[in-house]
């Protein structure tokens, strides 16, 4: 265990120094350079004020050079600086997390509370009517484009209630923050409580054929014993590792949902930043985004050591 | 000891020691590709005690039967459409499902062929033996654990209390296939299957589990079936042999005069396939001491032919072979076989 | 053991199945949900390919006059805020929805199938690398990924394609790989070796049709996330650009609003991008079904 965590640790930092770079090259796609894109979009061309943007961002020194001030900068919490509200970056992004976190936390309960359960009901009752209505609706949940399932609330609420559910900065008290928040985070999670159904079925459908189920009915033990005790015990584990993939779609979703809700969350202050063109900004969020994911990995993969006798007893 | 000795008649009659009486099984399975009789009339019975092998080639329908016996064929495809399988008093086949499970585990057993996958790899050896006697005996999580170790102790596992606490990763082949026999005589079944209990292990190991299976048979008084494609483990732990081929059983004779005298060209053949036997018995075959082999395959058992389905492949094969199925009779005292063209005189040497 | 009906059984198994239209009937009747996920992508090809027989309006054209016109009269789904008719945008946006899904798979296959390949026949150092990248760029949510590709590349059809296409890449090449691995084992190819048949060759004529099965299976799962994730760019405005029709586009002009005052503006679009989602999503859990035996019975 002590072996495998060592191994684990360095393969995460590992992951995460490849990410950096793939992320620094990735936005270095664009041809020409970043200032020109700000002064494109601004519209006219200052070639003193240029030059002093440039020296400001450090693109006047080598790549290498820019690669490593990057670092340097995100090691000592220097996120550079936003154009458009003038501030530094980090005053934007910091005040943002709680909400994003908060809907994210809320979105994941969401779809565990109804994805494990679902799917391992779907696999235990294979090929029966609830199985086919179960898998439907999981195949209908990720078909639905998580923007419009958002939409369809919006429009349902102001069908019903006349009224949106609008995020406000002050909601007053954690509970009724959580309730305004429920809504979007229903929204995010019924897509990710589908996709959790889904392969905790294929999970428990794979564990269910498996030679020692065979044993355990050769001993005599009930379908309950033999689903849930032999069978769920297996099964859970891939699924806490499915958890951890579900993270990083549970992203995708945060982010056209906090657009569509108007949430001043980080998801959508990424696509904002995106649409300003602020690349050191883009650059940033999505390193902590890949941060998030990477780190959310570790753990899952730590859980899943702590509960597989098969790694636990690794000698 | 209520075992019959190798030679003793090989169709008991039914008495008071009789344990199993399978008759006319018939296992179907339903699939894209047609009819599949992998099971199709077998009948054999079982006395207090006993050891019947039950052999044939990959495919021959012995798996199927000892799950029948279990009534643990996948349903769909496979259901037993036809037959009786008495247990004592009891006619398994018209047990409910729950009835059913109160049987399993308790008075019929069984051993699986892979060590590897049959046990749950996140359970510990002991739950999982102890599983059993919780379900079918009544004892306490605690009793049952005693118990365990108990088993434990019995399949020659040493350090039984430090095993019982250990998961199925930890051990070895051989001390996982122990593990498993352990579980299966936990509740001191009437009647024990082994379905290739020793397949998937090493040769050197193999000797040792059917010690243990051939010790704990001779202490317990278990009636044991030997499932099995190695005439060698035949030969060194059965009394009666079972031939199947096709899904039907073709020979049947005490252990002894089924190797000395076969009577069903299709056992004959196993027989002489085998290099070890052959050379133990310094007999027959070819001269020069070449194996002999079967020629063909076993024929898809969704598509047999009209006759013998041996007769494909059958040396003496005549007319009569290929157009009708072959009556189950008794050919010589204690040696039943259905085929049309028995061989006949003494191949012994 | 009551009397059982053999033919019947045998009829729910599907024996006795001879002609190539019975074979399709009982495919069709043993995955009821993949004969709808088919019916549904006919369609979605055969909106495409006649786009221009089945809208009787121009996809394009402004009217001033029709503005934010309801649906029921001369406009059967309704039009936009400039008057074009929303069911012929959805009608073409069929083809932007079927290019951006068709390519970006095919790119990402592509890819994906050619590194996997290198990876699993060269292994070594250039597999470790492989393997390190692909962990990294699955590290990142696809959309993530696509959002950062399609703002460096800029907005156009073909970048959106590609922006799509290089998420898709990791897991093809995963799946390609681990298969490669096991087939390079497999004693067919042992003897191909041993006959001096070359790497390449192997690589291309043993080992490349037997990943078919699993590219499949993955490629459909794919062509649903591509229109997805098409439909999410183009929703926040960095995908397909204007005026091509794409669906996710025609729900971002200012679609919150539009909630309230036009809410077939939101409607529709979404119908189709869920429609054909799902039709490709029940085509691949079938083909997957069918593909993969252990699933079967």
């Amino acid at each position: 265990m002590g072996a495998y965590l060592v191994r684990r640790s360095f393969l995460m930092v590992l992951t995460l120094f490849g990410m950096s770079v793939l992320i620094f090259v990735m936005l270095r796609l664009v041809p020409g350079n970043i200032t020109d894109i700000i002064f494109d979009s601004a519209g006219f061309v200052n070639e003193k004020q240029k030059k002093k943007i440039e020296q400001q961002l450090g693109l006047d020194k080598p790549i290498v050079t820019q690669y490593a001030n990057w670092i340097a900068g995100l090691a000592k919490g220097d996120l550079g600086y936003a154009y458009v509200s003038e501030k530094p970056a980090i005053d934007e992004i910091l005040p943002r997390i709680p909400v994003t976190a908060k809907l994210a936390v809320l979105a994941l309960v969401f779809s565990v509370l109804f994805g494990v359960p679902l799917g391992v009901i779907s696999a235990v009752r294979q090929n029966t009517a609830l199985d086919y209505c179960l898998r439907v609706v999981s195949l209908s949940g990720l078909s639905l484009p998580s923007f419009w399932l958002g939409l369809l609330i919006l429009m349902a609420f102001v069908q019903w209630f006349g009224w949106i559910p609008i995020y406000q900065s002050d909601p007053g008290s954690l509970w009724k923050e959580i309730a305004l928040l429920s809504i979007p985070a229903a929204a995010v999670g019924f897509r990710s409580s589908a996709l959790l159904m889904r392969l905790t079925r294929s999970s428990m459908l794979e564990v269910l054929r498996q030679d020692y189920i065979r044993t355990a009915r050769a001993k005599g033990a009930s379908d309950q014993v033999v689903n849930y005790d032999h069978g769920l015990r297996n099964a859970m584990l891939p699924v806490v590792t499915i958890i951890g993939v579900e993270a990083a779609f549970l992203i995708g979703g945060l982010i056209v949902t906090e657009t569509v809700f108007n949430i001043p969350g980080v998801a959508r202050f990424l696509v904002e930043a995106i649409r300003w063109r602020d690349y050191p900004i883009v650059q940033n969020l999505v390193m902590f985004i890949a941060i998030v994911v990477v780190v959310v990995n570790f753990l899952v993969d730590m859980t899943y050591a702590m509960l597989d006798p098969r790694i636990r007893y690794e000698s | 000891m209520a075992a019959v000795a190798p030679g003793a008649a090989a169709q008991p009659s039914p008495s008071s020691t009789q344990v199993l009486e399978v008759a006319n099984l018939q296992t179907y399975f339903y699939t894209r590709g047609g009819l599949v009789k992998a099971v199709d009339g077998v009948s054999f019975s079982l006395v207090r005690g006993e050891t019947l092998a039950i052999v044939g080639e990959s495919g021959c329908g012995k798996s199927v039967t000892a799950l029948s016996l279990m009534r643990l064929v996948a349903d769909p495809p496979g259901r037993i459409v036809g037959g009786s399988l008495r247990l004592g008093s009891t006619d398994l086949l018209r047990l409910d499902e729950a009835a059913m499970r109160d049987i399993r585990g308790n008075r019929i057993a069984m051993i699986f062929q892979e060590p590897m996958t049959s046990l749950n790899p996140v359970m510990t050896i002991a739950r999982q033996i102890s599983e059993a006697l919780m379900l079918h005996q009544n004892l306490s999580r605690g009793a049952a654990l005693v118990r365990s170790i108990e088993m434990l102790h019995l399949v020659g596992i040493p350090e039984p209390a430090q095993r019982a606490k250990e998961y199925p990763h930890q051990l070895s082949g051989g001390m996982r296939q122990r593990a498993m026999i352990a579980m299966a005589v936990a509740c001191n079944p009437e009647v024990l299957i082994a379905d290739e209990p020793t397949s998937a292990l090493d040769v050197t190991i193999q000797a040792q589990i059917l010690e243990v299976i051939a010790k704990l048979r001779r202490e317990l008084g278990t009636a044991l079936i030997l499932i099995t494609h190695d005439l060698g483990i035949v030969a060194e732990t059965a009394e009666r042999v079972i031939v199947m081929y096709a899904g039907r059983k073709v020979e049947e004779a005490a252990v002894g005069r089924l190797f000395a005298r076969p009577l069903h060209p299709y056992t004959s053949g196993l027989i002489h396939s085998i290099p070890r036997l052959a050379l133990m018995r310094r007999e027959s075959g070819p001269a020069d001491g070449r194996l002999l082999e079967i020629p063909g395959m076993v024929p898809a058992l969704s598509n047999l032919p009209p006759g013998c389905s041996f007769a494909p492949r059958c040396a003496h094969a005549s007319e009569l072979c290929r157009r009708e199925y072959p009556p189950y009779e008794e050919k010589r005292p204690g040696q039943w076989a259905a085929c049309w063209h028995p061989v006949v005189g003494d191949s012994g040497g | 053991m009551a009397a059982l009906d053999h033919a019947a059984e045998l009829e729910k198994a599907g024996a006795n199945v001879s002609s190539r239209f019975g074979a399709m009937l009982f495919l069709a009747r043993s995955y009821p949900l993949g004969a709808i996920g088919a019916v549904i992508m006919v369609g979605f090809l055969a909106t495409a390919l006649f786009a221009g027989a089945i809208a009787s309006f121009d996809p394009f054209t402004i009217n001033a006059r029709d503005s934010l016109a309801p649906p029921g009269g001369a406009h059967m789904l309704g039009a936009d805020f400039m008057g074009r008719d929303v069911f012929a945008r959805i009608v073409y946006g069929a083809r932007i929805s079927l290019a951006v899904a068709l390519g970006a798979t095919l790119l990402g296959s592509l890819f994906g199938v050619s590194v996997g390949l290198m990876s699993g026949f060269i292994g070594g150092w250039f597999d470790l690398l492989v393997q390190r990248l692909i962990d990294i760029m699955q590290s990142l949510p696809l959309l993530v990924m696509a959002l950062v590709m399609a703002a460096s590349l800029g907005p156009s059809l073909t970048n959106t394609i590609i922006a799509i296409a290089i998420p898709l890449v990791p897991s093809v090449a995963r799946v390609i790989r681990s298969n490669t691995l096991s087939l390079r084992e497999m004693p067919y190819v042992e003897a191909a070796r041993a006959v001096g048949m070359s790497e390449l060759r192997i690589a291309v004529s043993h080992v490349l049709p037997n990943t078919l099965a699993p590219l499949i299976v993955l490629a459909t799962a794919q062509l649903g996330s591509a229109i997805l994730v098409e439909s999410a760019l183009s929703f926040l405005g960095l995908g397909v650009p204007e005026p091509h029709p794409s669906w996710g586009r025609m729900l971002s002009e200012s679609a919150a609003e539009y909630v309230r005052t036009a809410p077939w503006l939101v409607i529709f679009p979404g119908i189709a991008i869920s429609a054909v989602v799902f039709g490709t999503n029940l085509l691949g859990d079938a083909i997957r079904d069918m593909l993969d035996p252990r699933q079967r019975c």
